[in-house]
């Protein structure tokens, strides 16, 4: 199999850095420690052709358990237009620093997608041109996706509390700014 | 010392060489940014500085949400990512969940999910064509596109009672059977679709505006392209090959006879073409569905139940082991271990992809939708710059994103 034939030249070439490689459902998935991530994603784009980012996420670990499974993991899945391979590689992250490598300068399209984990997950990623929230407000709270998140808050988001109290201090007045006369 | 109250304004100092630049915030309520998109410009003049595309106001947490909903309640959320095309989504979400759990599915419910995928990207082409060419200027188009859009919709409502929000594929399956009207209908359509094509291509095809408005607009290269993970239409556009269906076929494609057709110039002209010439190939498939339609049940055995009987045999529940809900497999096969994959379909948009992550329960542990529109929204920072504001609507036009995809 093509894929695992990859996987193998991987670990020969990062020797200590591929933890493990993992076959679900004729998928290859490997394991790699977040140190050389930056580097086995350029060897993987530029000798191994896999020119196309399929998906790339966020995955908080927390009720899962398993060899090598850190808090966080980061999910890469490439694929190879012209070899027609794909594989995918999960950089474990440690709760304690939630710091990985960005490959924006691999992909310029990775550049969302690691603003959406980092938003969703709060995982940091070094060298990223711009680090903001991108689904949810500025100022929001906390990281969705993360497993003790709530999926029912007890409280509005603040940002709401605001527009509101400005919508009842805006009703004195019309649409050119003249203020309504009371009845 | 001047106190303001709301609704005043006050002028704010320009910082020095900074004098011509003007700030625009075009959205999210602008009938051409194709829904609730929001798009920060800084022009000079006409010209486009930096172009910052916001997103999220549409944001529904869809991912959250379904690690608390079982695989087949989350067949609904589908329908909201792409509400143009809500069956390719309803497919593409069944196919993953399908790979995952090992379901089968019957010949017939595969070929009845390719006719369906394949109204669906014609009436989300022509939603695309009327919306792009009414965007730069052609109103006669979305008058002519919406007619036969009309007949897709009504068909789908004949199908499954719905004509945006499908729900129509099963885990395992498909909801309803095509009735012999549903067919009659169709086979009209589908014989009569390329006169129309043909009748849209007379409009615009060589019409001067369009094509000073569309050629060596908005132009990536391939490799570009690559950079910025663009699929679809919008990555053939500019001459990769990459079609799932022929790629990593899923739900029987690989039994049809159908073209890629792909651009040279990866402008907006090119993709438009790369879109008609997609319209016709869709045209044949459905030619196809409905001369090979297969005889055979439209569920397969595996399939959970959705309803709730009060004696579950099939049911699935949020935290009950998957292997106790669907009885008829576990006998002979180890098929609820732990573990992940990653499917993807190809939707009108471009790729779809799922990834999921199972403990082996009833919901899935992690669910990431890898949508097209997320991705093509956020290569129009880089497409957009240098170029005037009127190219800016093109290029959003060009690229076909949907809101809802995009902020889940």
């Amino acid at each position: 199999m093509e894929q695992l034939g990859i996987a193998e030249q991987l670990r020969e070439k990062f020797t200590g850095s591929i933890l493990g490689i993992i076959t679900h459902r004729g998928q290859v998935t490997i394991l790699v420690d977040r140190k050389d991530l930056f580097r086995i994603c350029q060897v993987l784009k530029t000798d191994h052709k896999m020119t196309h980012l399929n998906c790339l996420c966020g995955v908080d670990n927390l009720k899962r358990k398993g060899a090598h499974l850190e808090r966080f993991e980061v999910v890469y899945q490439f694929y190879s237009i012209d070899n027609r391979t794909s594989l995918r590689v999960k950089a474990q992250i440690p709760e304690s620093d939630p710091v990985v490598d960005s490959i924006t300068s691999l992909w310029t399209g990775a550049n969302w997608l690691e603003r959406e984990t980092y938003d969703l997950l709060g995982i940091v990623f070094n060298n990223h041109p711009k680090l903001e929230r991108i689904l949810t407000a500025e100022d929001w709270e906390g990281y969705p996706l993360r497993k003790e998140y709530a999926l029912r808050g007890d409280k509005e988001w603040k940002g709401l509390e605001e527009l509101r109290e400005k919508a009842v201090r805006l009703r004195k007045y019309d649409f050119y700014g003249a203020q309504i006369e009371q009845e | 010392m001047i106190t303001l109250t709301d609704t005043q304004t006050i002028d704010i100092p320009v910082q020095s060489g900074d004098e011509d630049r003007y700030h625009l915030k075009l959205g999210p309520q602008h009938p051409a940014t194709h829904g609730v998109l929001r798009v920060d410009l800084d022009l000079d003049g006409e010209t486009i500085l930096t172009c910052d595309p916001k997103v999220g106001y549409l944001h529904r947490g869809f991912e959250k949400l379904a690690e608390h909903r079982t695989y087949a309640q989350n067949i609904v959320l589908t329908d909201r990512l792409d509400y143009i095309a809500a069956m390719s989504n309803n497919v593409g979400y069944c196919e993953a969940v399908e790979r995952l759990l090992a379901i089968e599915v019957p010949e017939r419910a595969k070929m009845l999910r390719v006719m369906v995928c394949e109204m669906s990207r014609i009436s989300s082409h022509l939603l695309w064509l009327a919306t792009h060419a009414l965007d730069i200027g052609a109103m006669t188009v979305f008058l002519y596109c919406f007619r036969e859009r009309e007949v897709l919709l009504e068909l789908f409502a004949e199908l499954c009672g719905a004509r945006l929000t499908t729900t129509y594929t099963r885990l395992g399956g498909v909801r309803q059977d095509v009735t012999r009207s549903i067919m009659k209908k169709l086979d009209k359509f589908v014989e009569d679709f390329p006169a129309c094509i043909e009748e849209y291509e007379t409009l615009i095809d060589t019409n001067r505006i369009w094509l000073k408005r569309t050629i060596g607009v908005g132009q990536v290269s391939a490799e570009k392209a690559l950079d910025l993970c663009l699929t679809g239409a919008s990555l053939r556009g500019s001459g990769v090959d990459y079609d799932i269906r022929k790629h990593m076929p899923y739900s029987g494609y690989e039994k049809f006879e159908f073209d890629v057709p792909t651009g040279e110039t990866g402008d907006t002209y090119a993709r438009y073409r790369c879109r008609m010439e997609e319209l016709r190939q869709s045209n044949f498939i459905l030619r196809q569905c409905i001369e090979m339609m297969p005889p055979g049940p439209i569920l397969g055995k595996d399939a959970p139940d959705l309803i709730m009987p009060i004696k579950p045999a099939n049911k699935l529940e949020v935290d009950v082991p998957a292997k106790n809900a669907l009885i008829t497999l576990i006998e002979d096969r180890d098929v609820f271990m732990e573990g992940d994959i990653y499917v993807a379909t190809e939707v009108p948009k471009g790729e779809l992809g799922f990834y999921f992550i199972s403990d082996g329960m009833g919901r899935p542990y992690r669910m990431h939708i890898r949508s097209p529109s997320f991705i093509h929204i956020g290569a129009l920072s880089t497409m957009g710059q240098g170029v005037m504001i009127a190219d800016l609507i093109a290029i959003i036009g060009t690229l076909d994103v949907v809101l809802g995809e995009c902020d889940r």
